[in-house]
């Protein structure tokens, strides 16, 4: 698949949300942990050789799981192979804590149910549409009907953890 | 595309789950059939486009079940061309890294969503819209404003020195004893603020630098009242863009 690579790579630079180095294993079977600084910018997480200024790669995180394995450790894997998994190792259970929470809210879809969450407590709560400041209340991607059918997603409980 | 100049290994990406991502049953934010532009002058194909979150990514057809490519659009602007194709944008991107993709529309109305779209495609613009309304909805659920605090003093009293000149928001104030409204944080913000918690917006947008350009172009379309909103400064490097108004 052919991708803007330059422009991945400017968005490695960029302020990050949470950057660490970080053990890093990746799903292949036999592959070795090794150090990785890892970085968060927006719904990717670039991984770099500690002392380089490019990044190897980039894992864009949507339809991810990002799941606890052993303590100070976690994984992240996709939705379509769940089985492949790409380990990170902390120093601490705490800052291992921390990534995940990051990680799971990191994600586009993740934003736009905490966005549809807001602008309907806002409009129970005052009954004028807060977008329509913004000037976006008729976007699609802001409407209720727009999140997935899937079962999985519900608006209220999903977002239990915002607060 | 993919070739770097310094004869590195091209980065990595985990392509087999952007493709799971664009043919997935994540929300659409846009769909349709454009012209693009080859490289180097090699004329242009029609192929099938889907907008999702900020990623464009393009079909060989609407059944295709792989995309052949996709346009990251984090930090583009996107404006009207006059081009030799009918209904015509570009997607830029600031510091000349790649060139614009140029793509062409079938109707006019096709172009204006997909201009619109686009513009606000970005993580950055979605992220201001929901930390602004997580704002609000403290700001009620603690009461009036009026009974809000008038100054938050750890964030105001640490402001980051603006490179880029001012930015005018009504709602932004010169001195923090001017800021009545300012609702006080929410208790929860953590992950998202590698600093400490946020308190405006000018901060927001340098921070992360968004692409005011695409918002300005927006707004000039007359969609927006943001009040103050006219004088903004781009963060970015890259120079200005000028749109065209059809």
């Amino acid at each position: 698949m052919r991708y803007n690579e330059k422009e991945l790579q400017a968005l490695s630079r960029q302020p990050a949300e949470m950057a660490a180095e970080l053990g890093m294993r990746g799903p292949k079977k036999g592959s070795v942990a090794k150090r990785r600084l890892v970085k968060l910018v927006v719904n990717f997480l670039f991984y770099f050789r500690p002392d380089e200024a490019e990044p190897l790669g980039a894992l864009l995180l949507e339809r991810c799981r990002v799941a606890q394995e052993q303590p100070g450790g976690f994984s992240i894997s996709f939705l379509e192979d769940l089985s492949r998994k790409y380990h990170f190792e902390c120093c601490s259970q705490e800052q291992c804590q921390e990534w995940m929470d990051a990680l799971r809210r990191a994600s586009y879809e993740y934003m736009r149910r905490s966005l549809i969450f807001y602008r309907n407590e806002i409009r129970k709560m005052t009954g004028k549409d807060p977008l329509e400041q913004f000037g976006i209340s008729e976007e699609a991607r802001f409407q209720l009907n727009s999140l997935p059918r899937d079962g999985k997603t519900c608006v209220g409980s999903q977002l239990d953890l915002l607060d | 595309m993919q070739g770097t100049s310094k004869g590195l290994a091209a980065m990595k990406l985990n392509e087999r789950s952007l493709a799971f991502y664009a043919t997935c049953d994540a929300p659409v934010d846009n769909a349709g059939f454009l012209h693009k532009r080859g490289g180097r002058g090699a004329g242009s194909h029609r192929r099938w486009f889907v907008l999702r979150g900020n990623m464009l990514f393009y079909f060989e057809s609407e059944a295709s079940r792989e995309p052949l490519g996709v346009i990251l659009l984090e930090g583009c602007t996107v404006e009207l061309v006059d081009a030799r194709e009918e209904f015509a944008f570009a997607v830029h991107f600031a510091g000349g890294r790649s060139r614009p993709y140029v793509l062409a529309a079938d109707s006019q109305e096709a172009l204006e969503g997909w201009v619109k779209a686009l513009s606000r495609a970005s993580f950055h613009y979605l992220r201001l819209v929901v930390r602004e309304l997580e704002q609000q909805l403290a700001a009620m659920r603690e009461g009036s404003p009026a009974n809000a605090l008038p100054v938050h003093p750890s964030p105001v009293s640490n402001p980051r020195p603006k490179e880029n000149g001012r930015a005018v928001w009504s709602a932004l104030p010169e001195e923090p004893t001017a800021a009545p409204k300012r609702p006080p944080l929410p208790p929860r913000r953590r992950a998202s603020a590698p600093n400490g918690p946020l308190v405006s917006f000018a901060q927001l947008h340098e921070r992360y630098g968004l692409e005011v350009q695409a918002l300005r172009s927006q707004w000039r379309g007359g969609q927006a009242d943001l009040a103050g909103l006219e004088v903004w400064h781009p963060s970015s490097s890259g120079g200005t863009h000028t749109q065209d108004q059809p």
